[in-house]
């Protein structure tokens, strides 16, 4: 089934959208109802009951019990049946298949990684085959996350030191919108990432791709290819602009003041050290909120982002 | 009785029609401030309860480390507080004002000997390292996480603790009242409502006792 | 009756040592009044800046960081300086006495004392703005909280000393309901406003203590590492969670409760009729202060909870919200044939009836599980609560604001300027707020500075909105404040009301009635009385 959306709602792309869509568009459709009702008597009441001249006596009537009733009890009728609803639709969240594929996320300040079965890791682009479900066991290193994607309609928070759980099953290809949804911090706006769906064959080319990937390619042009995939873009520029972290843009052989006293030659074995052990050395005026890229990036892919950042010299050489 | 000029209580407020209003309205008035103090502590209650079950074996191993013998003594101290405490709001209502200034310096010296008995307590375990947090330096007990429970037992204890000096404050603002002849059989609802709080700061001491000193 | 009563209690006693010291409960809901006006215009200001940089994706305004603590300032003024006190503590405090036909509340120092604490209690908040002003959202959720380098000791200590003169106003005005009614007012004779107040405040005093616990356990994280939050020391921040939510659900009933006894009066006084179903407004009340304690786990359906909480959260969420379709059905049938005025108090009314029904429908949708899980952390809610917050209890309050302004100052403003500045905000709102329900649908989480380029013209929209909304609260600030100087002498009663404050001048004596009143009709008896217009 199709699920289009409406003037609310994007256009659903999982097996649950349309189930929450439905309960959605009733109790919209209900509401809409209920609203006329009571816009409805307010405007007939003011114009046929307007003030003329002197107030006057007022009708006496100022009970009837047959009404509350009624207006307690179709009302009670309709949210239990809404609750019915909803619960129901949770349920079918909740309970995981058990043919479901399994993928690890870790939420972490301030981007999403990914864990597949055979071993390949993703950062921010969340790959799965279409019209399979998918387990995604979560948690966070540090503060609590959330996992929204909208298309889905799913979320689930993202938790330290706990495993939290959901599932989907995607049912088009196509690209979808990933966020954080509980606040996390200073750049809780850019934990954004895309669940790509694609054909069952494709997948699993990507899965074998991600494990040569680099290959045949300059290695600085494979690490222009991390900066963007793990990350490094959300906190460090190339063209010299200031953000979280400094900017890569002529940092290699610079000498850094450190916070706390020192400097640093910018060589090989600093930028690997600030990768692998960020808090080790921070260059000052800068926060220490950088991760640890430990167990996500291997050292290939180390080695290659030192080379794209060894190609950043000032002047235009790129 | 002391009545102004115009032929009202001297205690009585503009805006009450009659001392027995202004008592009723004061003894409700008690009774709410009591309850959310329990609500306040309730939260420390269920504190208490969560991580006792999540961590059964290290609450009973850690409690082992309290006291029992002060505590109980503190609870006996502090029972008898109540009582001079009841018997002094009983002189005046005896009109035997000389007798209820010496129960209220009797209640204060015996709130004066808990915090002493705790100020023991306190420092025992500062000595020992059975601090809260990430101050907790002992390492007497096994199992994962146990300066929760001393993390729980400073809480608890030191929100109580700072109500029994809130408590001795206002105890010894009714003594400077008393000695200066505010109260009488018909009016004495300041004393009782001091006495009020102070059953109920007794009362909590009686659930925290046996919570934190006697279950295992 | 001519000019303004030569005594009355704004100049009776005389001397800023007799306002500063005053017990007078009339002089400590006005200061109130100013306190929570200004407030309010710093939290919208505030909001302005938000709109301002939320106009496009580009974090034109400021960096992220700073909107962060933008956001958390805005929730922190707006909830704990402006509307928990708003209506209790300026309105109730100084209409509760007269309603009831007594002199003063039950505890005039205690009252002072309220005041005061709000005072120390909002300057810390003011303090903790320029010493690093938190950024953790108004709701603190551990870890976060316990880890930022921002002043959040500050801002927790400010809003655990607001909490205490939150409580002592809800124990007194408890009391006074109790014990201080005029001989032959019976609990069913009472004004409705005096059943909101009353079940607000049964909220205040139970709910309150359980956030300042939730606040010192958090300063005492911070401060001395003890870990009840820390999952690294064998605690749980979702724990945090429950103990917050479980003051801050209660705590919109203390919200929107006495905004609904305003209404309750309003629209008897400005339909000239008795108010329909009296009894199930006052018994509706209650059953609202009395579930609200038992829906907090609606917050947090995402958070990993089980799902028979959420289950059984989700039920009695939408219990709760039967009580309140109750109310809007009686205030309905109030109106129906009655003798309707349209004036200030009667267009706020109807803007309140329009845009909390609104909210309240929301509410279903956010009540109901699945479609929870979708809208959760998104600008749906965002609307959700401004519709009921804003369109709700402000409206309310403007209703009451525009009906006892006579009462307080002894003057009428103009309603010609109050229909324009009543518009502004009408459309304003909606623009600014609409707009929301549908981006955040759209799947456009919550507290994020910038955006994707796809939301940007419902963004833009709702920014454009936000100014036309203030834009119609400068209108009404002016013509208030005109009126102060300018506007006609009301007169005892110029719009022919039944409930006792309007037995007396305006502005009223500092001892409301010279003798206690005699109880002759009921607040409502527009079926056997017609009022004296003084």
């Amino acid at each position: 089934m199709k699920d289009n959306g409406n003037l609310f709602l994007p256009s659903g792309h999982s097996t649950i959208a349309p189930g929450t869509d439905a309960l959605f568009d009733f109790i919209y459709y209900v509401s809409i109802v209920f609203f006329a009702i009571v816009v409805f008597a307010i405007v007939y009441s003011v114009w046929r009951f307007r003030r003329r001249k002197n107030a006057g006596l007022t009708s006496g009537v100022a009970q009837n019990t047959t009404l509350e009733i009624l207006w307690t009890a179709i009302p009670t009728v309709l949210v239990l049946i809404v609750f019915a609803w909803g619960f129901k639709g949770y349920l079918r969240l909740y309970i995981i298949p058990k043919d479901a594929m399994e993928i690890k996320v870790t939420g972490q300040r301030w981007f999403w990684s990914f864990d597949y079965p055979d071993g390949a890791t993703s950062v921010n682009d969340l790959v799965v085959p279409v019209g399979k479900p998918v387990k995604l066991l979560m948690s966070s290193k540090d503060v609590i996350h959330s996992f929204f994607v909208p298309s889905f309609r799913i979320k689930m928070d993202v938790l330290p030191n706990r495993y939290t759980m959901t599932w989907f099953e995607a049912t088009d290809t196509g690209a979808y919108d990933l966020f954080c949804t509980e606040y996390c911090g200073a750049k809780h706006s850019s934990m954004i990432g895309k669940v790509r769906v694609v054909g069952e064959r494709e997948y699993a080319q990507w899965l074998e791709s991600s494990s040569k990937a680099g290959e045949g390619m300059p290695v600085e042009d494979y690490g222009a290819k991390l900066y963007v995939q793990k990350a490094c873009i959300t906190c460090h520029s190339v063209d010299g602009k200031a953000s979280t972290g400094p900017t890569f843009l002529g940092l290699f052989g610079e000498q850094v003041k450190l916070e706390g006293g020192g400097t640093a030659t910018v060589d090989e074995n600093y930028l690997r050290e600030s990768i692998l052990s960020p808090q080790a050395k921070i260059a000052m005026g800068y926060q220490p909120v950088m991760p640890t890229f430990q167990g996500i990036l291997k050292d290939k892919q180390i080695d290659a982002l030192i080379a794209y950042i060894k190609s950043l010299k000032k002047n235009g050489n790129k | 009785m002391h009545n102004t000029a115009g032929g009202h209580p001297a205690h009585l407020q503009h805006h009450f029609s009659d001392s027995e209003q202004q008592a009723s309205a004061s003894k409700l008035g008690m009774w709410l401030f009591l309850l959310t103090e329990m609500l306040l502590f309730g939260g420390l209650f269920a504190a208490y309860s969560i991580y006792r079950a999540w961590n059964p074996e290290m609450f009973y191993e850690a409690h082992k480390q309290l006291n029992v013998q002060l505590g109980m003594i503190n609870t006996i101290v502090l029972i008898t507080s109540s009582v001079t405490m009841a018997l002094a709001i009983r002189s005046i209502q005896l009109n035997k004002r000389k007798i209820a200034v010496r129960f209220l310096i009797a209640t204060l010296l015996f709130a004066a000997v808990f915090l002493v008995i705790k100020y023991f307590e306190y420092s025992h375990k500062f000595h020992l390292g059975q601090l809260p947090g990430k101050y907790y330096t002992f390492t007497g007990l096994q199992g994962a996480n146990p300066h929760i429970f001393f993390s729980i037992y400073f809480m608890m204890t030191g929100l109580h603790g700072i109500h029994v000096i809130g408590g001795m404050g206002l105890i010894g603002w009714m003594l400077s009242r008393t000695t200066r002849n505010h109260f009488s059989p018909e009016y004495y609802t300041p004393l009782e409502m001091t006495g009020l709080y102070w059953h109920l700061v007794d009362l909590i001491w009686i659930f925290l006792f046996p919570l934190l000193y006697l279950i295992g | 009756m001519d000019g303004i009563p030569a005594y009355n209690y704004l100049n009776t006693p005389k001397g800023w040592k007799s306002w500063l010291l005053t017990r007078d409960h009339k002089r400590i809901g006005l200061m109130y009044l100013f306190a929570i006006m200004f407030f309010f215009m710093i939290g919208g200001v505030f909001a302005l800046l938000i709109r301002i940089q939320l106009l496009t994706p580009n974090q034109a305004l400021v960096r992220p960081e700073t909107y962060n603590q933008l956001f958390t300032l805005h929730g922190a003024v707006m909830i704990f300086l402006f509307i928990i006190p708003s209506i209790p503590a300026s309105l109730g405090n100084f209409v509760l006495p007269q309603l009831l036909g007594a002199k003063d509340v039950a505890f005039p120092r205690l009252n002072l004392a309220s005041w005061y604490i709000y005072v120390v209690g909002a300057l810390f908040l003011i303090y903790s703005i320029f010493s690093g002003a938190a950024d953790t959202g108004w709701t603190f959720y551990t870890p976060y909280s316990t880890q930022t380098t921002t002043s959040v000791i500050a801002t927790t200590l400010g809003v655990f000393i607001l909490g205490f003169s939150s409580i002592f106003t809800g124990l007194n005005f408890i009391v006074t309901v109790h014990k201080l009614r005029a001989p032959g007012m019976t609990w069913f004779s009472m004004p409705l406003f005096c059943w909101g107040l009353y079940a607000t405040a049964i909220i205040q005093v139970l709910a309150t203590p359980v956030l300042g616990i939730t606040l010192i356990l958090l300063i005492l994280e911070r401060l001395f590492g003890i870990g009840i939050f820390d999952p690294a020391m064998g605690g749980d921040p979702v724990l945090y969670q429950h103990f917050f939510w479980f003051y801050s659900h209660p705590a919109v009933y203390i919200m929107i409760l006495p905004g609904m006894g305003i209404i309750s009066e309003t629209i008897s006084v400005f339909s000239h009729k008795k108010i329909f179903g009296y009894k199930a407004i006052a018994f509706s009340s209650l059953g609202i202060a009395f579930v609200s304690f038992m829906v907090w786990g609606h917050h947090m359906f995402t958070s990993g909870q089980s799902e028979i909480a959420a289950m059984i959260f989700s039920f009695l969420t939408f219990l709760v919200g039967i009580p309140s379709g109750i109310k809007v059905f009686n205030w309905l049938a109030t109106m129906y044939k009655g003798s309707i005025s349209l004036a200030a108090p009667m267009i706020y009314t109807i803007m309140f009836l329009i845009l909390f029904s609104i909210g309240g429908l929301t509410g279903i949708v956010l009540g109901a599980l699945s479609v929870n899980v979708h809208m959760h952390g998104t600008y749906f809610v965002v609307a959700h609560f401004h519709y009921v917050m804003m369109g709700g209890t402000v409206m309310a309050f403007l209703a009451g604001l525009h009906y006892w302004w006579p009462k307080i100052w002894g003057r009428l403003y103009s309603e010609f300027w109050a229909r324009v500045g009543a518009l502004l905000i009408f459309i304003g709102f909606n623009m600014t707020f609409f707009s929301q329900f549908i981006l955040g649908a759209k799947g456009m989480p919550r507290r994020y500075s910038t955006y994707l380029d796809q939301y940007q013209p419902l963004h833009g929209f709702s920014s454009v909105g936000s100014f036309v909304l203030g834009a119609g609260f400068v209108v009404m600030a002016v013509y208030l404040i005109y009126s102060l100087f300018r506007g006609k002498p009301a007169g005892n009663n110029p719009w022919g009301g039944l409930t006792l404050e309007w037995t007396t001048t305006s502005p009223p004596p500092p001892e409301n009635f010279i003798e206690t009143p005699k109880i002759t009709h009921g607040p409502y008896d527009y079926d056997k009385v017609i009022a004296d217009n003084g």
